[in-house]
């Protein structure tokens, strides 16, 4: 990805981002649905649109998914 | 707290009968004596494995290791159990008992890291070297010719079009490479607070370089 690309892809916004405060309040419900292989992104994507843009919900989310996947090994 | 955008999912979060397994869980959470503390380290052996497992998952990328990331992930479990005892009434049913109490030990975790970075900080807060910003989003410097004009207007855009909180959150987030968490206690406030001061940048900024011909409009999630 060359630095155009890159900017481009930082100042993106999705007017349906909710924001961290409502993505972490239902973050082990949308770790639930990808984990069972449901389409989280299509029942909530305003949680998709914004785990894509936010760096910290999106490696909380991470971290859950991971911790859910250990769990059923 | 009001979310970055008012408009929110079609299909809200409802609540679900609980299952089983979550239900014995909160039963014995909620009760007295022996069979409750059995539950209390139960819980706590499982926050403290996955705390040290999110430790270990995201120790490459920190300045934390060995004994520190340990004691970390003891934090973490601790605080989280006491988080999850204090707000057991909240629980709604919507997914199993477990994997809501894992996401308190995990956002436990993410806190805690955020608070470590203030402990050695690569950069002050407001320092200025905004000679990082081309490197911040990948561009070459053997071809500054073709983006030192994009570059300039996004400086401009910075100076004139952002707010002195927005400058500030994005001088320290881009230029500095601060982690959101890590500024968000700096600067007394909360990562949802932060983060839609940097969405609201980003939005202003990109309408500048659009309205200067540097980019296009912003059209992501739009149909």
């Amino acid at each position: 990805m060359n630095g155009y690309s890159e900017l481009d892809r930082f100042l993106r916004t999705d007017p349906r981002d909710v924001g961290c405060a409502q993505a972490t309040e239902i973050l082990h419900v949308y770790a639930e649905l990808v984990a069972a292989g449901e389409p989280a992104g299509q029942r909530h994507p305003g949680i998709a649109a914004h785990l894509q843009a936010c760096g910290p919900c999106d490696e909380d989310f991470d971290g859950l998914l991971a911790a859910l996947r250990e769990e059923t090994r | 707290m009001a979310t970055v955008n008012p408009v929110v999912d079609e299909t809200p979060c409802v609540a679900n009968s609980v299952d089983p397994e979550s239900a014995e869980w909160l039963g014995v959470l909620a009760g007295t004596g022996p069979q409750r503390e059995a539950a209390l380290t139960r819980l706590h052996e499982m926050l403290l494995r996955i705390a040290q497992r999110e430790c270990r998952r995201r120790g490459p990328r920190l300045q934390i290791t060995g004994p520190e990331l340990e004691d970390l992930a003891y934090q973490a479990a601790a605080d989280a159990l006491v988080a999850i005892t204090r707000k057991l009434g909240q629980f709604r049913g919507e997914s199993r008992f477990t994997t809501w109490a894992y996401k308190f030990v995990i956002l436990e975790v993410s806190g805690k890291i955020g608070r470590h970075f203030w402990q050695n900080p690569p950069v002050p807060l407001d320092a200025e070297d905004w000679d990082k910003l081309p490197d911040r989003f990948g561009f070459d410097p053997a071809h500054q010719a073709e983006w030192q004009d994009l570059l300039a207007a996004l400086r401009r855009a910075i100076d004139t079009e952002l707010s002195p909180r927005q400058r500030q959150v994005f001088l320290a987030i881009v230029v500095n490479a601060v982690p959101l968490d890590a500024l968000a206690i700096e600067l007394s406030s909360n990562r949802n607070a932060i983060y839609k001061t940097m969405f609201d940048a980003r939005r202003r900024l990109r309408a500048a370089l659009a309205a200067n011909g540097y980019m296009g409009h912003d059209t992501a999630g739009r149909s």
